[in-house]
C-alpha cells in the first residue's frame, strides 16, 4: 500500500507533468494515437462492414476475420510491426489499426443485421433507393452497435499503445518500461494508474455516446418491453 | 523454419508455460463466475453493480493491471501469479454476464415444472438450470478461453514466461521467424482450445445441436455486439 | 389495371412459388388473393412493384410491362401495406406516413398536412402524429401502415395480410373501414389473405389459390358460396363441415333466427 501512495505522489508531482516527456504530453500522445488509429481503422472497416451488412455478401469472411482476430496476440503484432517497419509511428500505428479493424468491422455489419429485415423490406417497397435504405434506415438503426464496436476498438488501442512503448513508441507506456528498467516502481505504478483512468474515462464516454445514439423511437420501444 | 527446428525445446518450454498460466485462469474464471452470475441473476439489485463492475473490469488494459495487481495482493511484479489472477479477473468479468444471461434466458415453464417435480433448489440448479443455460455459458467460456490465451502473452514484457517471450526475445534479437512462430502458436492454441470447448459442449449438451444459421443470426441480434468487448 | 400473363417464379433454391399464373385485375376493383400458407400469394403481390421479378411471363401495370420500369419510381406510385406494418421504428408516425411524399419532393409543411389528412382518413387521432410506432397498439400501427400506403395517392394499393395480427374486433373494424376507403377513393386494391371469411367480407373479386399459385376458383363472394368449384374450395370455405349452411328457426319472441347445423344461433334474420 505504501507503494501505491508513492505512485500517487509521483502522479501528483508537478515536475512530472512538465515538458514533452511529462504526464500531460504523454497522455495527449496516447490519446492522439488512439484517435488516429480509430479514424484510420474506421475509414477501412466501416464501409466494408456496411457493405457486408447491406448486401449480405462476404459475411462468412467477415465473421471469420473478426473471430480469428480475437485470438491475435497484441504484443505479437506490435513486435512484428516494430521489427518489420522499424522506429517511427508507422509500426505501432499499423499494429493499432490491424487490431482495431476487426471489432469495428464486426460492429458495422452486426449493426445492420440487427435491423429488422421487415423494416428494410418495407422501406424498399415504399420506393426508397438503395442509398436511401442505407442512410435513412440501416445507418441510424445500426449506429448504437457500431459505437459499441468503436468502444472496444478504443480500449484495444489504449491497451496496445501502452505496449507499443516497448518497440519505441511514445505515450504513457514509456513510464512503465522506463520504470521497469530503472527499478522506479513509483513511476511504473503511477503510469499504470493513469492509463487505467484514461481507459475507464474513454469507456464511459463511449458508453454514453452509445446510449445517446439509440434513436428515441427505439428507446421507447425498449422501455415498453421492459415494463 | 530452421529457427524453429533449432529451438524446439525452447518453444515447447514456452508453450508449456503458456498453458500452465492460461488454463488455471480459464478454469478459475468459470468456477468463480458460476455462483457470481447466479447471484446477479437471482437478486435483481445485485445485477446492476455486478455487471457494471464486470464492464469496467474489462476496460482495464492488461499491462497496467499486471503492474498494479502485485501491490494489491502482495506478490512480486515478475510473479506469474499476477498474470493468473489478472486473467482470472478478466475471465470472471466476461463470464458473469454469460452466466446471468444464460440463467435469465431459461423458460420459466421449465423451471417451475422442475420445482413441481420436487427438485430442491440446489439440485434444480445443477440438474435443470445449469444445463439449460449451458449453451450461453459455453459461448461465453469460448470467448474467455480465446482472449485469455491471447492476453497471456503480455506478461512477457515483465519477464513472465509464456509464448510472449518469443515476441520480446525475437524483437530484441531481430529474429522475425521467432515472432511469427509465437503468433502462430498463440493463435493455434487459442483456436484448439475453442474447438475443444465446442466438442465438449456437444458431448455434454447433445440436445443443443449447433444452431442453424437462421437461429444463430437471431441470437446474434438479441445479444448484440456491445458485449463483444473483450479485455485487451 | 394489373395483369399477369403466364407468370412463373422459380427461386434460386429451386422452389417454384408461382407456376404459369394469369390474371387480370380490373381498375378500381378490390381483388383478394386467398389461399393457404406458402401457396405463393406474397410472391405474386411482390411482382407488381418489382420486389420480386418473374422468371417467366410478364406482369403489366396499365398495360406497361413492369420489367422495363425503374423499380424505385414504380414503387413510389404503388402503395404497399404488410402484415406487421414495417414502420420505421426511429421515425414518428407523421414522418412515417410522409415518407414517400417527402421522397418525391413535397416540401415539409405540405407533407405534414398530407400526413394529417391521411391520419384523418384512416381514423387516427391527430395527436398520435408525434408518437413513435412502438407507442401504438397493433391496430393503430396497421392504420398507420395503410395511411402510409395511401399517402402518395397511389392508383394501386397492395396489401399483404395487413390485418393478420390484430384481434377479431379490431380486424372487423379495419375491414369495414377499408371497404369504405375503397368506395371513397376508388383505388385498385390487391389484397392477400389466408382467411376466407376476410376474403368474402372484402373482395369484390376473389381468387383462391392452391400450391404454386394455381387458381382453384375465381369469382365474386356469391359465386364461391353458391357454387364452389371443387372439394378443395369447399374445404377452404368450410362448407363440408356445414358451417355455412344455416337454417331458420323461430324464437320465443317471434323473431327469426339463423341457426348453424350444431344448433348454435348465428344471427337474426332481418326481413
Ligand atoms: N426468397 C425466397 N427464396 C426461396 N423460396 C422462397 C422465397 N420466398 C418465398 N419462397 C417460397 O415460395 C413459396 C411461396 O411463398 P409466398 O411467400 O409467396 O407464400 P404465401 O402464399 O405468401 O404464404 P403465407 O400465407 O405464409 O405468407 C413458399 O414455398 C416459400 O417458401
Ligand atoms: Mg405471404
Amino acid at each position: 500500500m505504501n507503494q501505491l501512495w508513492e505512485a500517487l505522489l509521483w502522479c501528483l508531482d508537478p515536475s512530472n507533468w512538465q515538458g514533452p516527456a511529462g504526464i500531460g504530453a504523454r497522455s495527449l500522445e496516447h490519446l492522439g494515437y488512439t484517435a488516429l488509429a480509430l479514424v484510420i481503422a474506421s475509414v477501412i472497416a466501416v464501409p466494408v462492414g456496411w457493405w457486408v451488412g447491406h448486401t449480405g455478401r462476404g459475411r462468412g469472411v467477415a465473421v471469420a476475420v473478426s473471430g480469428a482476430a480475437r485470438a491475435l496476440p497484441t504484443l505479437g503484432v506490435v513486435t512484428l510491426m516494430g521489427l518489420m517497419l522499424g522506429i517511427g509511428l508507422a509500426a505501432p500505428m499499423t499494429a493499432f489499426v490491424v487490431l482495431a479493424v476487426p471489432s469495428i468491422l464486426a460492429a458495422a455489419y452486426a449493426g445492420f443485421e440487427a435491423v429488422d429485415r421487415q423494416v428494410v423490406d418495407a422501406a424498399r417497397a415504399q420506393g426508397l433507393t438503395e442509398a436511401q435504405v442505407l442512410w435513412r434506415v440501416e445507418v441510424p438503426l445500426g449506429l448504437p452497435l457500431l459505437i459499441g464496436g468503436l468502444r472496444s476498438a478504443a480500449l484495444q488501442v489504449i491497451a496496445t499503445a501502452t505496449l507499443a512503448a516497448y518497440v519505441g513508441a511514445g505515450g504513457l507506456g514509456r513510464y512503465l518500461f522506463l520504470g521497469l528498467k530503472t527499478q522506479d516502481y513509483a513511476m511504473m505504478l503511477g503510469g499504470s494508474l493513469i492509463v487505467v483512468l484514461l481507459a475507464i474515462a474513454l469507456d464511459l464516454l463511449f458508453a454514453a455516446a452509445g446510449r445517446a445514439a439509440v434513436p428515441r423511437g427505439v428507446r421507447v420501444a425498449r422501455q415498453g418491453q421492459a415494463q | 523454419m530452421s529457427w524453429i527446428l533449432n529451438n524446439l525445446p525452447l518453444i515447447l518450454d514456452r508453450l508449456w508455460a503458456h498453458v500452465a498460466t492460461s488454463l488455471p485462469a480459464i478454469v478459475l474464471a468459470l468456477l468463480i463466475s458460476l455462483p457470481l452470475g447466479w447471484l446477479a441473476h437471482r437478486y435483481r439489485p445485485l445485477n446492476g453493480p455486478v455487471l457494471t463492475g464486470a464492464g469496467l473490469m474489462y476496460a482495464l488494459p492488461s499491462l497496467p493491471l499486471f503492474i498494479v495487481l502485485p501491490v494489491l495482493i502482495g506478490t512480486g511484479v515478475r510473479d506469474a501469479v499476477n498474470v493468473v489472477v489478472a486473467l482470472t479477473l478478466y475471465g470472471v468479468a466476461l463470464m458473469v454476464r454469460s452466466v446471468s444471461d444464460g440463467l435469465d434466458g431459461i423458460p420459466p415453464e421449465a423451471r417451475s415444472a422442475a420445482t413441481a417435480l420436487g427438485y430442491r433448489p440446489l439440485r434444480r440448479f445443477l440438474a435443470v438450470d445449469l444445463p439449460l443455460a449451458g449453451p450461453v455459458i459455453l459461448s461465453g467460456l469460448r470467448v474467455v478461453a480465446v482472449s485469455t490465451v491471447s492476453l497471456c502473452t503480455v506478461g512477457a514484457v515483465l519477464g513472465i514466461p509464456s509464448l510472449g517471450l518469443l515476441f520480446t526475445d525475437g524483437f530484441q534479437r531481430g529474429i522475425l521467424a521467432q515472432i511469427l512462430t509465437g503468433i502462430v502458436l498463440t493463435v493455434a492454441l487459442a483456436l484448439a482450445l475453442d474447438r475443444l470447448l465446442v466438442l465438449t459442449g456437444r458431448l455434454l449438451m447433445p440436445w443443443a445441436r449447433t444452431p442453424s444459421r437462421r437461429t444463430s443470426r437471431r441470437s446474434h441480434r438479441a445479444g448484440g455486439v456491445e458485449r463483444a468487448v473483450t479485455p485487451s | 389495371m394489373i395483369s399477369y400473363g403466364s407468370v412463373t417464379k422459380r427461386f434460386r433454391d429451386g422452389t417454384v412459388a408461382v407456376d404459369d399464373f394469369s390474371l387480370s385485375v380490373p381498375r378500381g376493383s378490390l381483388t383478394v388473393l386467398a389461399g393457404s400458407s406458402g401457396c405463393g400469394k406474397t410472391t405474386l403481390m411482390r411482382m407488381v412493384n418489382r420486389m420480386v421479378d418473374p422468371s417467366e411471363g410478364r406482369v403489366a401495370v396499365d398495360g406497361q410491362d413492369v420489367a422495363g420500369q425503374d423499380p424505385v419510381a414504380l414503387r413510389r406510385r404503388i402503395g404497399y401495406v404488410m402484415q406487421n406494418s414495417g414502420l420505421l421504428p426511429h421515425r414518428t408516425v407523421g414522418q412515417n406516413i410522409a415518407t414517400v411524399p417527402r421522397l418525391t419532393g413535397m416540401d415539409r409543411s405540405a407533407a405534414r398536412r398530407k400526413a394529417a389528412d391521411m391520419m384523418d382518413l384512416v381514423g387516427l387521432a391527430p395527436e398520435l402524429a408525434n408518437r413513435y410506432p412502438a407507442q401504438l397498439s397493433g391496430g393503430q400501427q396497421q392504420r398507420v401502415g395503410v395511411a402510409r400506403g395511401l399517402a402518395a395517392d397511389p392508383e394501386i394499393l397492395l396489401m399483404d395480410e395487413p390485418f393478420g395480427a390484430v384481434d377479431p374486433l379490431v380486424r372487423a373494424d379495419l375491414q369495414r373501414q377499408l371497404v369504405e376507403l375503397h368506395h371513397q377513393l376508388g383505388t385498385t386494391i390487391l389484397f392477400v389473405t389466408h382467411d376466407m371469411d376476410e376474403a368474402l367480407t372484402l373482395g369484390d373479386h376473389i381468387v383462391l389459390l392452391q400450391a404454386g399459385a394455381r387458381i382453384a376458383q375465381q369469382g365474386t363472394p356469391k359465386d364461391f358460396v353458391s357454387a364452389p368449384a371443387s372439394d378443395f374450395v369447399r374445404d377452404f370455405l368450410g362448407l363440408d363441415r356445414g358451417q355455412r349452411t344455416l337454417r331458420r328457426e323461430t324464437a320465443a319472441d317471434g323473431s327469426v333466427l339463423l341457426v348453424d347445423p350444431h344448433g348454435r344461433p348465428a344471427g337474426v334474420l332481418a326481413e
